[in-house]
């Protein structure tokens, strides 16, 4: 809703932050005292407070936890010990190489096709849909309301072998094409990489309409009407001034799909096979059935500093960094 | 608007001085046939349609499969209509109690994320201080790392540290991944708002606390809500981090769902997943509805 709107008028914040509120001196009541100054002056630290020790302990210490296990060594049994074994990392990357590269893969391809898809909704919302677009708002966000879990199952049944989905693209020769890609296999949608992608795409949708939405709603359509007198064809005006204009976006949803995905375990487990596995499934089997603490972290922790150094070089390249 | 630099000047002055007048300037081609000509025009309009039935496939298949009655432990294939499930929603053993955890446990959470969510977005929009950058970047940081980051490592520290996985922790994570959607929700709201009225209240002799009560907080209150039902709905429906937190005795609803989807998914997960669906539609239409009789009236 409004979540993604926000970063985007980071921009605006000094103007707005040297309100009233943030000079105490500049105030006609100031008979401000050094006392009260100082304590005004220590006020956001004390609303900040709660929150910030809140994630220093449950988000960031963690992560030195996480780094410290993930140089331990030992067993379960005998208990895990820190050896600066670094072998945990080079363990993890030969033995789960493909399932990171699967990842990545799967998470840019949804990226992409949630960019294809998710556009032209965003797009009719914003500018086509008059006194629907509350209404279509509320449909965006509406199957949010079901488990997701719940939902993802019922690809389970969309896609099932005897299914209509399979039966048309069967009928079509679709699927001929896709198996000689190694997209799918054996005439069956279920248990492929294409369904994995699908569920993803279908998943993290709403993250990439969203933020596309508020970023083509404040585009001032004069601009449009300035680009046709001047005799800009729609496919012009949309090249030159709606897609440059809506980029914020662009780059806002992408982030939003892309990160969650590329960590996601669930559609890999439930639509896919075990030839479909990405790392979030490695990390999750070696923390919760093998008990493998370092492994898990060790894979953790690579993951987390390729999508930071992934993020920020996209961010740089893109040069929305007020976005944060 | 950092987009515009690409385009030095406004994009349309810059464009090539007239091009030839191919078409009239009136949009679509004049010269393609009608129903061609309506196509192209409406073209963005049923690419939206197709993905918004793409989106919303999935509920109505899980609708439609809650009035089943599967032959197995599995409902993934029709088989005939019955009302058995709705008429008994909590006919499966465990399914209701979890139910109730994951309500409890959003609930908690959506109260604790959204005060402490809340005190930190007024901190961001409203003050300037030595540190501020930090604690952005605190708070946007947890948005831009995958779930199974965050669960592993807050497990991990649990584990080194000898918690028992169990209520708390899981309670701990979902405030920890709330807070910062509420802080997002609020800080656009607050940025937003007019500091000029509360300037006016001051100058009408209302004192701080009366200033903040009736006109900050109001003023506010829809950026809280919104961050308070993101809570909740992000909370009650979260799984992998959840899953690296929870005890073998705290089973959320997501994580019984999962368990189901190991063991045989019974007909009354799709009945919980329809009724949540349907209730919250009509809230928010509800809502919908009765804003703009307001505005319409005011």
């Amino acid at each position: 809703m409004t979540a993604t709107g926000a970063p985007a008028s980071e921009g605006a914040a000094p103007p707005t932050g040297t309100g009233p509120l943030s000079t105490g001196s500049a105030q006609g009541d100031a008979s401000g005292t050094a006392a009260r100054r100082g304590r005004r002056k220590l006020t956001p630290y004390w609303l900040l407070l709660p929150a910030g020790l809140w994630l220093a302990l449950f988000f960031v210490a963690p992560f030195f936890y996480q780094a410290s296990t993930s140089v331990q060594s030992g067993s379960l049994e005998d208990g895990f010990r820190v050896t600066w074994d670094f072998t945990n990392y080079s363990d993890a990357l030969a033995m789960y190489g493909p399932h990171f590269l699967r990842s990545f893969l799967y998470a840019a391809t949804a990226t992409v096709l949630c960019l294809l898809i998710g556009y032209p909704l965003a797009y009719l919302i914003a500018f086509r849909a008059g006194r629907w677009r509350g209404l279509l708002l509320v449909m965006v966000i509406a199957p949010f309301f079901t488990s997701f879990l719940i939902r993802t199952l019922a690809w389970k049944t969309i896609l099932s072998d005897a299914g209509p989905v399979v039966g048309v693209l069967k009928s079509l020769h679709v699927l001929d094409v896709t198996s000689q890609l190694g997209l799918t296999g054996d005439d069956r949608l279920l248990a492929t990489p294409l369904a994995v992608v699908c569920g993803l795409t279908y998943n993290f949708l709403p993250f990439m309409i969203l933020p596309l939405y508020s970023s083509l709603e404040r585009i001032d359509l004069s601009l449009h009407e300035a680009a046709r007198d001047l005799y800009a064809t729609p496919a012009t005006v949309f090249r030159k001034v709606t897609f440059p204009l809506s980029l914020p976006g662009v780059v806002a949803g992408t982030l939003l799909t892309f990160i969650p995905a590329s960590g996601d375990y669930i559609n890999a487990q439930l639509l896919g096979s075990p030839n479909t596995q990405m790392v979030g499934n490695a990390i999750q089997k070696q923390f919760l059935n093998v008990l493998d603490y370092p492994a898990a972290a060790a894979m953790s922790f690579i993951l987390m500093a390729i999508i930071l150094i992934a993020v920020s070089v996209y961010m740089r390249k893109a040069g929305t960094e007020e976005l944060v | 608007m950092t987009t515009t630099g690409k385009h030095p000047g406004s994009p349309a002055a810059t464009e090539d001085p007239a091009p030839p007048p191919r078409r009239t300037p009136a949009r679509g081609g004049t010269s393609a046939p009608a129903p061609l000509r309506w196509l192209r025009r409406n073209a963005v309009v049923l690419a939206g349609v197709a993905s918004l039935c793409y989106l919303l496939l999935p509920n109505a298949v899980v609708m439609l499969f809650s009035f089943n009655k599967p032959a197995g432990r599995f409902n993934y294939e029709w088989r005939m209509f019955s009302t058995d499930a709705w008429t008994d929603p909590c006919g499966v053993a465990d399914m209701c109690g979890s139910l109730g955890l994951s309500l409890q446990i959003a609930l908690l959470a959506t109260v604790f994320a959204t005060a402490f969510g809340t005190f930190a977005a007024f901190a961001l929009a409203r003050y300037r201080f030595r540190g501020k950058g930090t604690g952005n970047a605190l708070i946007f940081l947890p948005m831009a790392m995958p779930e199974v980051v965050m669960g592993a490592s807050l497990g991990t520290l649990f584990l080194n540290t000898r918690v028992a996985f169990g209520f708390v922790t899981i309670l701990i994570a979902h405030i920890m991944f709330c807070l910062s959607f509420v802080v997002v929700a609020v800080k656009a709201r607050v940025m937003s708002m007019d500091p000029r009225l509360e300037e006016a209240a001051r100058d009408l002799y209302a004192g701080p606390l009366q200033t903040f009560l009736r006109v900050t907080l109001p003023l506010a209150a829809p950026g809280i809500a919104a961050g308070a039902m993101l809570s909740f709905a992000l909370s009650f429906d979260d799984f992998i981090i959840t899953q690296f937190n929870a005890g073998p005795s705290t089973v959320t609803f997501p994580m019984f769902v999962w368990g189901a989807a190991q063991r045989g998914v019974p007909v009354q997960v799709n009945v919980i997943g329809t009724a949540m669906f349907l209730i919250a539609v009509a809230v928010v239409l509800g809502g919908q509805i009765a804003a703009g009789r307001r505005r319409r009236r005011g």
